[in-house]
């Protein structure tokens, strides 16, 4: 069931942009984390690294909210990392302006950039965009519809409910790479799983918790659903998307990461009534078997392969910059994670 | 403690033969129905599993993603089902048939909030808990609140047997102490002491935003819980 590549696991980052915070804990400007982050980008193409992910989300601790300016400012910017948004909330958005800002940037990028379309675990776009969250499975199946449809040929002919047809109109440019990736995003459930596997689009699932393991018999009904539904080919692929920091050391990494993450919770708390952080809950989700990659190149390297053994995925990828996490760390965990982890997880999977 | 009870007591008032559970039904094959289905399976039930369409539309999910469950329609599942789960997002309760709910003992595993799910008319009105909504529809059903303040995927790792020390509790409400009790013997082997609140308002107790929904509780801790939550003068 494991599709492993010749080129073996892809490795890299997704952010939602992170605002950092001053000494009294109140946050710095927007404009700062978006250059940051567009720092980081650079870095990680510099180091190495495959793929960058920028997701959206509209808060003023996460600001990433234009993924396709994002994507099309760092697709000029870097040689060789491949590009995409982690998620496209699509359900908020014009299909033919995302793939239009996607094929851009792809075109400066000489082809190098993909389109992850998703719910989402944002909810503000919803109000921003002046949709309603109770529309979302209608939005979402048929944006996705129109965004595959704009992706098989330069004209367009669509119909449907949630906005006016378009009747054989011209969408360009085209990619350069004939047309985009477009992934399927899921916090995993198994009726998205389904989906995916029916419309023969790769899937990237984003495990925010609890056992990742467990995402395996997810990618197997993923596989068999492709499969019987006559989608082969290199197009059937998962990847993974958790949460993730390298240090010099394992005990670096876990206290590094811990007030960015206790932050972050505080806000969930705040915003969405989740529990109030506690570290220990914490320092357990930073050790196998649990959802929280942050340890030191070996730790990471060994965690990455034991999901593969489960998931067969061929893309690993990181959200690191949570909560104000410092951005010489953030820095520090890309250049490790391109360096350190990355020869080490080729030489595993050259093992298997 | 005058409406909180350990469910052992409302069991040993009435006839446990009747209630006695071997097939369950569960509504919804997300995140909640999966686990919930495999869950019951593990404990041994008859477990019967559908979406909102066709049961072949759910085959290879249910073979794959829930080994030993049979993929059915609604209709179909429920129809000789002793217990029925409704793990459906709360937005579409409504299109749950509740004509083929009638007389049957419901699980309502379901949440409102608002902050992810959007505003849903129905319970915007003055209720105390989501519940008392979804029964009023459920009508000729005996609804049972529960499961809904444990996370999906914990239901599969924090069960433990039957007398295990420090073992989580699970808060039931329901109008109908009988449906509880027969629901309270089901989620013992489950992996899972119980509580019961009282009727479906106190369902509120445990409900998204709470200490209990945010927590995790041994049986006596959940007693204090829901003591101070619905009786916080005494
Ligand atoms: N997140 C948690 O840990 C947690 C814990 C306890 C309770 N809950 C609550 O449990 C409920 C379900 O959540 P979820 O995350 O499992 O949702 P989900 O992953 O979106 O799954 C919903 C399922 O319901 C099915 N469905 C919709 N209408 C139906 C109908 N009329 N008859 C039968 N099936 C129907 C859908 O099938 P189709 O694809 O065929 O439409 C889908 O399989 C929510 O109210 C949630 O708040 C969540």
């Amino acid at each position: 069931m494991h599709e492993a590549s010749p080129l073996g696991m892809e490795l890299g980052v997704y952010s939602f942009g992170d605002t950092q915070r001053n000494a009294d804990g109140t946050l710095r400007a927007t404009a700062e984390a978006i250059a940051n982050l567009h720092e980081a980008i650079v870095l990680a193409d510099a180091v190495g690294l495959d793929y960058f992910g920028v997701g959206e989300h509209h808060t003023v601790d996460m600001p990433a909210s234009s993924p396709g300016a994002m994507v099309a400012a760092a697709a000029g910017a870097t040689q060789q990392i491949r590009l995409g948004s982690s998620v496209t909330v699509l359900s908020t958005d014009d299909p033919v302006r995302v793939f239009q800002q996607f094929a851009t940037a792809d075109a400066i990028s000489g082809g190098r950039v993909e389109i992850t379309a998703g719910r989402g675990s944002s909810v503000e776009s919803y109000p921003l965009f002046g949709y309603e969250l109770s529309d979302h499975d209608q939005l979402y199946a048929e944006k996705l519809d129109l965004l595959m449809t704009l992706n098989s040929g330069e004209r367009t002919s669509w119909c449907g409910s949630v906005r006016s047809g378009i009747d054989d109109l011209v969408v360009v440019p085209r990619p350069v790479q004939g047309s985009l990736p477009i992934w399927l995003g899921t916090g995993g459930s198994a009726p998205s799983t389904v989906r995916a596997g029916r419309l023969g689009l790769p899937v990237s699932y984003g495990i925010i918790g609890g056992i990742p393991a467990r995402f395996g018999r997810l990618a197997d009904l993923y596989r068999a659903t492709a499969q019987r539904s006559g989608h082969h080919g290199p197009n059937i692929k998962v990847s993974a998307g958790t949460f993730g920091l390298i240090a010099p050391t394992k005990k670096d990494a876990v206290d590094r990461f811990y007030p960015g993450w206790r932050n972050l919770q505080l806000l969930m708390t705040q915003r969405r009534h989740w529990p109030e952080p506690e570290r220990a809950r914490y320092e357990e989700q930073t050790h196998a078997p649990f959802a929280y990659y942050v340890g030191d190149p070996d730790d990471v390297a060994e965690r990455i392969i034991d999901l593969y053994r489960h998931l067969g995925h061929m893309r690993h990828f990181f959200q690191m910059d949570l909560g104000g996490l410092p951005h010489e760390h953030f820095l520090e965990a890309i250049t490790l994670l391109g360096t350190e982890v990355k020869p080490r997880v080729q030489r595993l999977i050259d093992r298997l | 403690m005058a409406e909180l009870r350990r469910l052992e007591l409302v069991s040993s008032t009435h006839e446990k033969q009747e209630s006695v559970v071997q097939t369950i039904a569960v509504l919804g094959v997300g995140r909640v129905g999966s686990a919930v289905a495999r869950t019951a399976l593990a404990a041994g039930y008859d477990t019967r599993v559908a979406g909102s369409g066709a049961a072949e539309d759910i085959e290879l999910l249910a073979e794959i993603v829930i080994p030993g469950a049979r993929a059915m329609t609604a209709t179909d599942a429920v129809s000789d089902a002793d217990l029925v789960v409704v793990a459906v997002p709360l937005s579409k309760y409504r299109s749950v048939d509740a004509s083929m709910l009638a007389g049957k003992t419901v699980v309502d595993a379901m949440n409102y909030w608002p902050p992810v799910d959007g505003q849903i008319a129905d319970f915007e009105e003055d209720i105390a808990s989501t519940s008392e909504v979804v029964s009023r529809y459920f009508s000729g059903s005996r609804v049972v609140k529960t499961l809904n303040h444990i996370g999906y995927h914990e239901l599969e790792d924090d069960g433990a047997p039957s007398g295990t020390a420090g073992r989580r509790a699970l808060a039931i409400a329901s109008d109908d102490e009988a449906a509880a009790a027969a629901v309270q013997d089901v989620l013992d082997r489950f992996g899972f002491d119980t509580v019961y609140a009282g009727p479906l308002a106190t369902g509120r107790a445990f409900e998204p935003g709470t200490a209990i929904f945010n927590g995790a509780f041994s049986q006596n801790d959940l007693l204090r819980e829901l003591e101070l939550n619905l009786h916080p003068t005494h």
